[in-house]
C-alpha cells in the first residue's frame, strides 16, 4: 500500500529526478544497451593510438576481414619509441622502427589520423589530445595506455585498454564494460607556495594505496581542485591509474572552457555546434544532493612537497621527513619495503635530501606541458645545474617545444646546463634511447618508480617540476618551500 | 580465445605484492608486432641475471616449478600499464591460472588484482582467482611445504583444489559474464557485433562533438 506521501511518478520522471554524479552523467549517455550479463555495450566517442599497443589490434582486424568502423573518431601518434634528440627522424634501433612503420601502414590503410615523427602537431599522445582539441568534456575517451586517464581532467571519461579491446573498439566503436563505482576525493583549503598538484596527486596515493581507487573513477572537487590551471588537472588525472582508479574526472567549468577556446584547436566544434555543445558541457558537473560510493577529505594547505623514496608510487613521504622503516609503510609489507629500500639503496631513516642525484628528468604525459615548463624553468632562471649530474628537459608535444621556446625558456634551460629534446615519452619508460644506467638515481617528473621503469636497475623518485629543476640546481632534493631562504 | 573448462597442474609461488605489468614484461619487448613469443621475457628482470643465465635467487626459478602452470601471489597483481603483452607473456609462459588476495571489507575492499590486468586475462583464456588474505596464507605454506604441489580448478563450479597429502578446497566468485565468456571461449567482437544494429540506431541521435 502507498503512504501518504508518495507520488505515482512513472520509471523514466523518476530517473529525470535523480541526482546524478558527474560519471553517471557521461555513463548514462554512452550507453547503447544493457546487456543481460550485467555488463553495458558503451559507445566510444573518441578513440586513440599509438605505436605500441596497437599493431597486434590491427593485425586482429586483418585476420578476421573487419574494418576500423570510425577512422574519424580515431587519432593516432607515435610517442614511445621515438628519439627526442638531434636523430629524431631516423630510428636506428630496427624493432623500434618497424613498430613505428607499422602504425604508418595500418592509419593509412584505415584513413586515420596520423602525427607521426616530424608532423609539427606530434607528441605524447595524452599532450596533444587536449591540445588539437580531440579531447573535449563530456566524452568516453580511450586508448590502449594506462595513463589516458589524463583527459578526464576536461570532464570526459578516459581510461585505458588492453590490445583486445583496441581492436574491440576500432571493430565496433564500443565497449562492454561493468559500471565502476563512484569515489569523490575533495582537496579543501589552498595549496602552499611551491606545492602542486603532483604534491596533490601523490600525497593521494600515499594515503590510499596503489590499489585504493581499483573497480572505481574518482572525482576529484573542491576549492584547491577549482583553483588549479588546465595543466595542473591533467597531472592529477594522469595519475589516478597509479592509485588504482579506472579513471579520474574534474567536472568541467570555466577553466576548462577557456582552455578549449583558447587557441584554434581544429577538432573542437564551431560555430552552432560549439553553442550546443557547450550547454551539454554546462550540465555536467555533480548534481549537488549526488550520492558517491566512497568519499575522502584532504586538507590542500597541509600538503608537503611530495618525492618517493621506493619502486611502488605508493612509497612516498613529504620532501622533510626521513625515509621510513620497515614497519611504518601502511598498506606495504616489510619483506616489500625492504625489497625497495634495497632496490633503490636507501636505509630507513635516511633523508633524502642527503641523496645525490645522476640525473633530473623533466617530462612525459605528467609534467610536460607549457605550465610545468614555465614553472620549473623559473626556478633554474639565472642558475646553473650540478656539475655531476645530467639534466634533461623533454617537451610533452612539438607545440609545447614551440611554445616554450617562443617565450624563451629553452634559453633559460640550456643556460642552466639542460638538454633541451624534442618531444616524446623519452626517459618516462625507456623504450627509446633516453634511458637510466643500472644504479642511477633520477629525480623525475614521470609517474612510475617502478624497477627498471627508467632502464634496467635505474632509481626512480617521483616529484613535481619545481621540486626536479631545484634538484638539478643543487644536486640532490631540496625543500623547495625553505631552499635559498624561501625566495624561489 | 581457447575455452577453460577445468584445469590440474602444478603451483608455484610469487611472495611479493603490487607486481606491476612492468616488471611482468618489462618495456625492450613491447616493440614486437607480433602477439606470440613473449613467454621466455616473462619477469625478464628478476629470471635473468646480466649474462642472460637463471637468477638462482628467483624462487620461480626454482627446479620443482619447472612445469607449473597455476601462480600463487600476493595482493595488487598486475597493476601499472596497460600492456596485454604482461598477460601474454604468463599465458605463453604456460600459466593458466592466477591466485592472489583480496584484502579487507565495504568501502575498505582492495581486489587482488589490477582492473586493467585482469580485464586483459579475461581476454586471453587466463583465469584469475581472488581469495582471502588467510586462504591465500594457506596455499603459500602449502606449496612451500610440498614439492610439486598440484591445484586444480574447476572455472563451472567455481572450486580451486589443493591436491597435497589431503585434499583442501577453495570456493571463489566469480563475474558472472566473465566466466560464461571463458567456458565457452567466446570472442567479444563477435557478441558485440551481434548488437551491430543497436550500435547504428545509438549513433543517429548521439553527438560526438567532433569538428569534421
Amino acid at each position: 500500500m502507498k503512504g501518504i506521501l508518495s507520488y505515482n511518478v512513472s520509471p523514466s520522471n523518476q530517473e529525470l529526478f535523480m541526482a546524478k554524479t558527474l560519471f553517471e552523467k557521461i555513463w548514462d549517455r554512452h550507453v547503447v544497451r544493457d546487456l543481460p550479463d550485467g555488463t553495458s555495450l558503451l559507445y566510444i566517442d573518441r578513440h586513440l593510438v599509438h605505436e605500441v599497443t596497437s599493431p597486434q589490434a590491427f593485425e586482429g582486424l586483418r585476420l578476421t576481414g573487419r574494418e576500423v568502423r570510425h577512422p574519424e573518431l580515431t587519432f593516432s601518434t607515435m610517442d614511445h619509441n621515438v628519439p627526442t634528440d638531434d636523430t629524431r627522424l631516423t630510428i636506428k634501433d630496427p624493432i623500434s622502427k618497424a613498430q613505428v612503420e607499422a602504425l604508418e601502414t595500418n592509419c593509412n590503410e584505415s584513413g586515420i589520423h596520423l602525427y607521426g615523427i616530424g608532423d609539427e602537431n606530434q607528441g605524447i599522445v595524452h599532450v596533444i589530445g587536449p591540445e588539437m582539441g580531440i579531447t573535449v568534456p563530456g566524452l568516453t575517451l580511450v586508448c590502449g595506455d594506462s595513463h589516458t586517464s589524463t583527459h578526464g581532467a576536461f570532464g570526459t571519461l578516459a581510461f585505458g585498454i588492453g590490445t583486445s579491446e583496441v581492436e574491440h573498439v576500432l571493430a565496433t566503436q564500443t565497449l562492454r564494460q561493468k559500471k565502476p563505482k563512484t569515489f569523490k576525493v575533495e582537496f579543501t583549503g589552498k595549496l602552499s607556495p611551491h606545492v602542486h598538484s603532483k604534491d596533490m596527486v601523490l600525497k593521494l596515493i600515499g594515503i590510499i594505496g596503489t590499489a585504493g581507487g581499483t573497480g572505481s573513477v574518482f572525482e576529484f572537487c573542491g576549492e584547491a581542485i577549482e583553483a588549479l590551471s588546465m595543466e595542473a588537472r591533467m597531472t592529477i588525472c594522469n595519475m589516478a591509474i597509479e592509485g588504482g582508479a579506472k579513471a579520474g574526472l574534474i567536472a568541467p567549468d570555466q577553466t576548462t572552457f577557456d582552455y578549449i577556446l583558447a587557441q584554434d584547436r581544429p577538432f573542437v566544434p564551431k560555430g552552432e555546434a560549439l553553442e550546443k555543445a557547450m550547454e551539454e558541457w554546462k550540465k555536467l558537473p555533480s548534481d549537488p544532493d549526488a550520492v558517491f560510493d566512497r568519499t575522502l577529505t584532504i586538507d590542500a594547505s597541509k600538503i608537503a612537497p611530495q618525492v618517493s623514496w621506493g619502486t611502488s608510487p605508493g612509497m612516498v613521504i613529504d620532501v622533510d621527513t626521513p625515509v621510513p622503516g620497515l614497519d611504518e609503510v601502511p598498506g606495504y609489507s616489510a619483506g616489500d619495503v625492504q625489497k625497495a629500500l634495497d632496490y633503490m639503496g636507501l636505509d630507513a631513516g635516511q633523508k633524502l635530501t642527503d641523496c645525490k642525484l645522476d640525473t633530473v628528468f623533466i617530462g612525459s604525459c605528467t609534467n610536460a606541458r607549457i605550465e610545468d615548463l614555465r614553472r620549473a624553468a623559473a626556478v633554474v632562471d639565472g642558475k646553473k645545474k650540478a656539475d655531476h649530474l645530467r639534466f634533461m628537459v623533454v617537451p610533452g608535444s612539438q607545440q609545447v617545444r614551440k611554445q616554450a621556446e617562443a617565450e624563451g625558456l629553452d634559453v633559460i634551460f640550456k643556460a642552466a646546463g639542460a638538454e633541451w629534446r624534442w618531444a616524446g615519452c623519452s626517459m618516462c619508460l625507456a623504450m627509446n634511447p633516453d634511458k637510466l644506467a643500472p644504479q642511477e638515481r633520477c629525480a623525475s617528473t614521470s609517474n612510475r618508480n617502478f624497477e627498471g621503469r627508467q632502464g634496467a636497475g635505474g632509481r626512480t623518485h617521483l616529484v613535481s617540476p619545481e621540486m626536479a629543476a631545484a634538484a638539478a640546481v643543487a644536486g640532490h632534493f631540496v625543500d623547495i618551500r625553505t631552499w635559498n631562504g624561501g625566495e624561489n | 580465445m581457447e575455452a577453460f573448462t577445468t584445469h590440474r597442474g602444478i603451483l608455484a609461488p610469487l611472495d611479493r605484492a603490487n607486481v606491476d605489468t612492468d616488471q611482468i614484461i618489462p618495456k625492450q619487448f613491447l616493440k614486437s608486432i607480433a602477439r606470440t613469443g613473449f613467454g621466455p621475457s616473462a619477469f625478464f628482470d628478476w629470471r635473468y641475471l646480466l649474462m642472460g643465465e637463471d637468477n638462482p635467487e628467483f624462487e620461480l626459478n626454482e627446479a620443482r616449478y619447472a612445469d607449473r602452470s597455476l601462480l600463487v601471489t600476493r595482493n595488487n597483481f598486475g597493476c601499472g600499464s596497460s600492456r596485454e603483452h604482461a598477460v601474454w607473456a604468463l599465458a605463453q609462459d604456460g600459466y593458466k591460472v592466477i591466485i592472489a588476495p583480496y584484502r579487507g571489507e565495504g568501502d575498505d575492499y582492495i581486489p587482488g588484482f589490477a582492473d586493467i590486468f585482469k580485464n586483459n586475462c579475461s581476454k586471453n583464456g587466463v583465469v584469475t582467482i581472488e581469495l582471502s588474505e588467510a586462504e591465500v596464507e594457506t596455499i603459500f605454506q602449502a606449496v612451500y611445504g610440498e614439492d610439486g604441489l598440484e591445484a586444480s580448478v574447476d572455472l563451472e563450479k567455481q572450486k580451486l583444489t589443493l591436491h597435497g597429502d589431503s585434499e583442501v578446497t577453495f570456493d571463489f566468485d566469480y563475474d558472472a559474464s566473465v566466466k560464461n565468456k571463458l567456458l565457452k571461449g567466446l570472442d567479444d567482437i563477435e557478441e558485440s557485433l551481434l548488437f551491430l544494429d543497436d550500435i547504428k540506431k545509438f549513433e543517429e541521435t548521439h553527438a560526438t562533438w567532433i569538428h569534421q
